[in-house]
C-alpha cells in the first residue's frame, strides 16, 4: 500500500514537472521568435513615425499611429469597464447574497458570453453602429471592446470578490454598515490586488484583439485626433504588414509584436506594483 | 431584575433541518450570560440571531420573537443598522478591517456619527488603552491591522466593538484561538464592563463558562435544556443531560 502511494506520488510529480516545463518552453520559443525577429527590424524611425506613402511595400515610417491608437482605444475600454464592471461586481457579491440562485444565473450567462468569439462582438458592435448611426470611429472601437471585456472584467472580479470571507461582512455588519459602505470600502479595499489583475487581464485582451476593432474602429494611417475618426491598432497594423509580400515589411511585423507585448508587459509591472501597495486582511487559520 | 434580552418561540430551519427549536430564554441586564453547549448544538446560530446576522443566510429560516429593551427586532421597519450598532461583536477569529489600526477603530467612530479629527483621535487613543493595545501599537498605529498578532487582533476588534459605544455585547468564543494571555485578558475585560454591558458569551470550555458566567443557558441539539443563575446551574443541576455535561460524560 506505501509503495504504491509512493509510486503515484512520483508519478504525479513527474507528470506534473513535465507539463509545466512544456508550457514554460512553449513560451518561451513564442516570446524568443517575437523578440529575435522582430529586434533586428525595430527602429527609432517605427516608433516615432506615422506610416509614409509606401510603409507596406517597404518605404519609410512607423506605427506610432497603431501604438497610440491601441493605447488609447484599450485604455479607454478598459476604463469604462472597469467603471461598469466593479458595481456589477460588488452588487452580485454583497446586494444579492440572499439569492444564490439569481448569482449563479449571472455567473453562468458571463461565462456564455465569454466565450462568444471576438469576431461576433465586432459584428455586434457593427450593427449597433449602424442603429445610432455612427461611424467606424475611435468611440465605437471603445464601445465594442469594453462590451468584449465586461464578461472577462465582471467574473474574474468577482471570483476574487466571492473569496472575501463571510466573517468579514459579519464583522462590517454589526457595526452598523450598510451594503453599500460593505461594498466599497470593505470588500473593494480587501481586493484590490484582485481588482487590479482582472483589470490587467481586461486591458490585455482589449489591446490585444483584431476582429473586434475590424469593422468599428476601422484603420487609419494618422494619430488619433478625434472620438469621431478611426483607428488604427495594433493587432491590425501587424496582420496589414504580415500578409505584405515584402520580407521587410513582414520582420517589421515581428517588431510590432514586440511593441504590443512589451506594453503588455510593462502595465503589468506596474500594475503588481501598484497592487503590492495594499494590504488585505490576513485570514489566520 | 430587568432583562436586557427575551427571546419567545423562536425557530431556525435550514433547509428541512431544525437548528433551534423552540427557544424561549431571558438575559438579564449588565450581566455575564453563557451559552453553553457542546459543538454543533446551535450557539452561535443563537447569538447570530440576536443581531441578524442570519439574514445573510439564505437558507436559515427564522420565525419567533425577539425582544431588545422591549422592542421586536424582526418586526417590518426595525432598523437593522441602529440595532447591531447596539451590540459589539466579537468573533472566534478575529476579522480586522482591510485598513490601519487606527482607522479600523476609527471607522466606528465614524458610523458612531462622531465626526471631528481631534475628537475621533482622542476617542481612538482611550479605546486602544481600553483594550490593553495601546502600548503596543502606539508607534505603528499607521500600519495595517493585519500585521498584529492574532491576540492583539482580538483586541483591536473589542476596541472596535466598544468603540460602537454598544449596550451589549455578544461574544462567540471569542478566546478560542488565542493565546493564554490574551484569552484571560478577555475574560478579565468581561468582568471589569460589565456593570456597564449586557455580556452573551457563547463557549463549549466548561472552566471558562465556570469562571465568567452569572448566568447559564445550557443547549444540547438545537434545545435549551437549562437555564439560569451559574451558582444553581453548577451546583444544583436540575436536568440529567446538564449532570452528564458538568461530569464531562459527552464533548
Amino acid at each position: 500500500m506505501k509503495r504504491t502511494l509512493k509510486a503515484e506520488e512520483t508519478f504525479f510529480r513527474i507528470f506534473m514537472n513535465i507539463t509545466t516545463g512544456f508550457i514554460l518552453i512553449i513560451l518561451g520559443i513564442i516570446i524568443y521568435s517575437v523578440f529575435e525577429k522582430g529586434m533586428k527590424a525595430l527602429s527609432w524611425e517605427m516608433l516615432t513615425s506615422v506610416p509614409s506613402g509606401g510603409y507596406y511595400y517597404g518605404k519609410g515610417g512607423g506605427i506610432l499611429n497603431a501604438i497610440v491608437g491601441s493605447l488609447v482605444l484599450a485604455f479607454g475600454a478598459t476604463i469604462l469597464a472597469f467603471l461598469i464592471g466593479l458595481p456589477v461586481a460588488l452588487y452580485m457579491n454583497v446586494f444579492l447574497v440572499r439569492r444564490k440562485r439569481l448569482v449563479n444565473l449571472i455567473r453562468f450567462i458571463l461565462d456564455l458570453i465569454w466565450g462568444v468569439p471576438s469576431i461576433v462582438y465586432g459584428a455586434f458592435g457593427f450593427t449597433l453602429m449602424v442603429f445610432i448611426g455612427l461611424q467606424t470611429s475611435l468611440l465605437a472601437g471603445i464601445i465594442t471592446v469594453t462590451l468584449f471585456i465586461l464578461p472577462i472584467m465582471i467574473r474574474s472580479m468577482d471570483e476574487i470578490l466571492r473569496t472575501v470571507p463571510m466573517g468579514l461582512s459579519e464583522a462590517t455588519y454589526s457595526l452598523g454598515s450598510n451594503k453599500s459602505e460593505l461594498a466599497f470600502k470593505i470588500f473593494t479595499r480587501q481586493s484590490v490586488s484582485g481588482i487590479i489583475t482582472a483589470v490587467l487581464l481586461s486591458f490585455g485582451r482589449a489591446i490585444g484583439d483584431a476582429a473586434s476593432v475590424l469593422f468599428t474602429a476601422g484603420y487609419t494611417d494618422n494619430l488619433p485626433n478625434s472620438l469621431m475618426e478611426p483607428v488604427a491598432t495594433l493587432p491590425l497594423s501587424i496582420f496589414f504588414q504580415l500578409a505584405s509580400p515584402v520580407p521587410e515589411v513582414q520582420a517589421r511585423a515581428y517588431a510590432s509584436a514586440l511593441v504590443l507585448t512589451v506594453i503588455i508587459l510593462i502595465v503589468s509591472l506596474f500594475s503588481r506594483g501598484l497592487g503590492k501597495r495594499y494590504h488585505k486582511t490576513k485570514i489566520n487559520f | 431584575m430587568e432583562n436586557a434580552i427575551r427571546i419567545k418561540d423562536l425557530n431556525v430551519f435550514a433547509g428541512k433541518t431544525q437548528i433551534l427549536k423552540n427557544i424561549n430564554v431571558e438575559i438579564p441586564k449588565n450581566e455575564i450570560t453563557v451559552i453553553l453547549g457542546p459543538s454543533g448544538c446551535g450557539k452561535t446560530t443563537l447569538l447570530k440571531c440576536m443581531n441578524r446576522l442570519t439574514d445573510l443566510y439564505p437558507e436559515l429560516k427564522v420565525s419567533g420573537e425577539i425582544l431588545i429593551n422591549d422592542k421586536n427586532i424582526f418586526a417590518p421597519g426595525a432598523d437593522i443598522s441602529k440595532l447591531r450598532q447596539s451590540m459589539g461583536l466579537l468573533s472566534q477569529r478575529p476579522y480586522p478591517l482591510p485598513m490601519t489600526i487606527y482607522n479600523n477603530i476609527a471607522y466606528a467612530l465614524k458610523l458612531r456619527g462622531i465626526r471631528g479629527r481631534r475628537k475621533q483621535h482622542v476617542l481612538v487613543m482611550d479605546y486602544l488603552k481600553q483594550a490593553n493595545l495601546y502600548d503596543e501599537v502606539r508607534k505603528r498605529l499607521r500600519e495595517p491591522a493585519s500585521r498584529l498578532s492574532i491576540g492583539q487582533q482580538q483586541r483591536l476588534c473589542l476596541a472596535r466593538g466598544l468603540a460602537v459605544n454598544p449596550d451589549i455585547i455578544l461574544a462567540d468564543e471569542p478566546t478560542s484561538a488565542l493565546d493564554p494571555i490574551s484569552s484571560r485578558f478577555i475574560d478579565e475585560k468581561f468582568q471589569e464592563i460589565k456593570p456597564h454591558f449586557t455580556i452573551v458569551v457563547v463557549t463549549h470550555v466548561l472552566r471558562q463558562a465556570r469562571r465568567i458566567a452569572d448566568n447559564v443557558i445550557f443547549m444540547y441539539m438545537g434545545e435549551v435544556v437549562e437555564q439560569g443563575p451559574a451558582k444553581d446551574f453548577f451546583e444544583n443541576p436540575q436536568e440529567e443531560k446538564t449532570k452528564s455535561y458538568l461530569e464531562g460524560m459527552f464533548n
